[in-house]
């Protein structure tokens, strides 16, 4: 039967998780992931989910167990955040590049050095190129959502890659919300049984892991990125699947909240969307034409979509909660790449908002607005990102 | 001269690999598959093993066989064997093979995680005393005053100046069922120790001195001559562990010193020329004779 | 030949690479002195010594020349003759 409750963030995930059936779950312990991990081994431990739970001693080897559970023909899943992520890099390009389609989340926190547990998203950012699909949610229910998605991306014939769902940690893992749960039943209709085209098997015995000389190593690559363009139309339709299950439509792989005639655009991705969305009502209250492109799919990156929903404005205000040092914000990269050339492409002005928990309230992001919209009448096109609230008087000389 | 015969036994590490000739690791691996029969799933680190097999569309592997990364070899070995008791396919066991590079160094921490749980997994080190696979740079496993590319004797220097990390003991420690020392020379005490390896499941520990003529410097047909010369010098203890107790020990037939184990090799030739250093060459072969007493590896 | 996903290949295929070409030397077996013990096919790293009906034989496709099954045969029945003589 499918039901409501009210719920922690990593509970919802937690189970659906358990949802999915994955049959090997490894995990190490890290702030804010821990109360998902934690969750799943006490079903684990109580029989509610029948799997094998790898308690390892680094996120090296939890990546690295999901990675051997998937190739013996497993589901599987695990997560991490911030340091745990990174330390798991070598294992998800690897993973990739192996065409393994295992789950994950990534709880987002910043990384260190200095080291906090606050959000932001430096740590999925930081594993942008690796060939590993990211999703990323602005709220708990979505976070559900998300994950039965995932399973199914993932394990599409044409996609096999790992797929990751980011959530803000804290904000969303730790906080309540009310969330709608499908049935078991329902869940196993949308999700069929992990059937891998090549699993390790006595019977057909192959070999993984080649070397590949420079005469073939470029196809392999550009291989996952055929997959990962074929992922954006899986990703579409498996949304629009759901849409139908759960009655709950965000959207393709980007959210438009009052998008329809907005001149200023903001583009954000994860839960500050709701601090964005209530600034844009009052935005839009005040007479400003305001709207929202949230990014759901972040890799691979939705271009088109953004294209379609922006194209009509005459700026865009980028938020970003990460930062490339001696460059520029992901977001703000990715798009300007893809704008370059447009004919009429609005301006984009780069913002980097929220960085290692520092709060946006919807004070800051009219800030921004107003500022986007000072660039646009003076023709100012910004090359540097404005970093919101900067304390400069923290900052020496 | 007739043809050859339709194979009773099936070979299961097939010809076509990419070992240099008279490698010790490669006939090591024939003959542990030999042991463990078809129904095995093989992980291997990165190493000479893992390049030597692997070249893109030529894999000699007739056993399902993955190389993931260096360092986890262990740990995907774990998510095999879990997957596989979940599949209801553990009649299926698993197999890591690796050098010394991935098991005593940069896979240390994942191998004593996959210890610690209690993993069904028979771990096999085959060692060539060094990172052989990028020319030969030192390993916890290098002996004590071998040249290395990284360690190499000079002025200041006389090789490694450490000891060989004594690996099986430190298995051993984590209460495993089953550890066992072996050599690629004495290929049938070798299939023994894997055959009573694979009786039992949960961790199991073999490491295998794999004497390897591009790295120690010695023509291609005498790796199993230098291997019994390791052997039966004591350096090379061929022992059996159980439950953290020595139970067995391969006794030496016919004993020499140290230094005709060391003359044949060019990674030993810096203490013979341009001058011999007896106080290293001594300290070799108390080493020795340290190990022969405490493991009692003479007859009588 | 179109590649397959993520690299994954066929175990055995090696056979389809002929090791033999490395050799600068080959093994000669003489059948005469030859005790069939089978110590030469046990040593050879590379599989290349294989049974036979009556004895032994070499794979020359795949024999790199080593000269271990040589070293060890204790009938001295093998002997390493320069390749190409």
């Amino acid at each position: 039967m499918p039901w409501e409750e009210v719920l922690e963030g990593s509970e919802a995930v937690a189970l659906a998780i358990k949802a999915c059936r994955p049959q090997v779950i490894s995990a190490f312990p890290i702030s804010p992931q821990t109360h998902i991990v934690e969750r799943l081994a006490r079903m684990v431990a109580e029989g509610e989910l029948q799997a094998e739970y790898v308690r390892v001693e680094s996120e090296f080897s939890a990546a690295s167990v999901v990675s051997g559970a998937s190739l013996a023909g497993s589901r599987a899943y695990t997560a991490s955040s911030s340091q745990g992520l990174l330390l798991m890099t070598e294992v998800l390009y690897a993973s990739a590049g192996m065409r393994l389609p295992f789950v994950m989340t990534g709880v987002n926190r910043t990384v260190s050095a200095p080291i906090s547990i606050q959000v932001d998203h430096q740590d999925t950012i930081s594993l942008r190129d690796c060939g590993v699909i990211q999703l990323y949610v602005e709220s708990s229910q979505e976070a559900y959502d998300a994950h039965l998605a995932a399973f199914k991306v993932a394990e599409d014939p044409c996609v096999l890659l790992p797929v990751m769902v980011c959530m803000d940690g804290w904000i969303l893992t730790h906080s309540y919300e009310r969330v709608c749960f499908l049935s078991q039943e329902e869940v196993d209709r949308f999700l069929p049984p992990f059937k891998p085209p090549n699993y390790l098997d006595v019977e057909n015995p192959k070999s993984w892991g080649s070397y590949a000389e420079e005469d073939v190593l470029m196809e392999f690559r550009y291989s996952v990125q055929k997959a990962m363009t074929c992922a954006k139309r899986i990703i579409r339709e498996t949304w629009q699947e759901m849409a139908q299950l759960t009655g709950r439509n965000y959207g393709g792989l980007v959210e438009g909240y009052r998008i329809q005639d907005a001149e200023i655009i903001l583009v954000a991705m994860g839960s500050v969307a709701g601090t964005v969305k209530e600034a844009v009502d009052q935005a839009r209250e005040s007479g400003q034409k305001v709207g929202l492109a949230r990014i759901r799919c972040y890799r691979p990156f939705p271009h088109e979509e953004l294209w379609e929903m922006i194209k009509g404005a005459k700026v865009v205000a980028v938020m970003d909660a990460n930062f490339s040092m001696g460059s520029e914000g992901a977001i703000a990269m990715d798009l300007k790449a893809k704008l370059y050339g447009r004919p009429s492409a609005p301006l984009v002005v780069p913002f980097v908002a929220g960085l290692g928990g520092r709060e946006v309230n919807t004070h800051a992001v009219l800030e921004i607005v107003k500022s986007a919209r000072q660039c646009y009448e003076s023709s100012i096109h910004p090359l540097e990102a404005q970093w919101v609230g900067l304390n400069a008087e923290l900052l020496t000389e | 001269m007739g043809s050859p015969e339709k194979g009773k036994r099936e070979e299961l590490f097939v010809s076509g690999h990419r070992a240099c000739p008279g490698c010790g690791m490669a006939l090591a691996v024939r003959h542990i598959l030999r042991a463990t029969g078809r129904q095995v799933i093989v992980v291997t680190p990165t190493g000479c093993l893992e390049t030597f097999t692997s070249p893109y569309g030529y894999s000699p592997w007739r056993v399902p066989w993955v190389h993931h990364l260096f360092e986890n070899g262990p740990s995907v070995a774990s998510g095999i064997a879990a997957a596989l008791r979940m599949q209801k396919r553990d009649h299926i066991r698993v197999l890591v093979i690796a050098g010394d590079g991935a098991t005593f160094d940069i896979g240390f921490g994942a191998l004593s995680g996959m210890l610690e749980r209690g993993e069904d997994v028979l771990y096999i080190c085959v060692d060539n005393g060094a990172y052989m696979n990028t020319g030969g740079q030192r390993s916890a496993a290098t002996p004590l005053y071998a040249s290395t590319t990284t360690d190499p004797p000079g002025k200041l220097s006389s090789g490694k100046v450490q000891e060989k990390k004594d690996l099986p003991w430190i298995v051993a420690a984590h209460k495993v069922d089953y550890v066992a020392t072996a050599s690629v020379a004495f290929l049938a005490d070798l299939r023994g120790k894997l055959k009573r390896a694979m009786e039992v499941r949960g961790p199991r520990y073999i490491q295998v001195d794999s004497p390897c003529p591009s790295g120690w410097g010695f023509a291609s047909d005498l790796t199993l001559e230098v291997g019994r010369l390791g052997v039966n010098c004591g350096l090379i203890p061929l022992l059996e562990i159980r439950g953290g107790t020595l139970t067995r020990v391969r006794k030496i037939t016919k004993r020499i010193p140290v230094e005709d184990y060391l003359r044949v090799q060019a990674r030993f030739r810096h203490l013979f020329a341009p001058r011999r250093q007896q106080a290293e060459l001594s300290r070799l072969q108390s080493l020795a004779d340290e190990k022969i007493k405490t493991y009692g590896l003479l007859k009588g | 030949m179109k590649l397959s996903i993520g690299a994954v290949v066929r175990g055995g295929s090696s056979l389809g690479y002929h090791t033999g070409t490395w050799r600068d030397r080959r093994p000669f077996l003489n059948l005469e002195k030859c005790k069939a013990c089978g110590i030469c096919e046990e040593v050879c790293p590379d599989g290349a010594v294989r049974k036979t009906q009556e004895a032994y034989q070499v794979d020359y496709l795949f024999c790199k020349g080593c000269g271990l099954c040589a070293k060890e045969c204790p009938a001295k029945a093998i002997e390493l003759v320069p390749e190409g003589k």
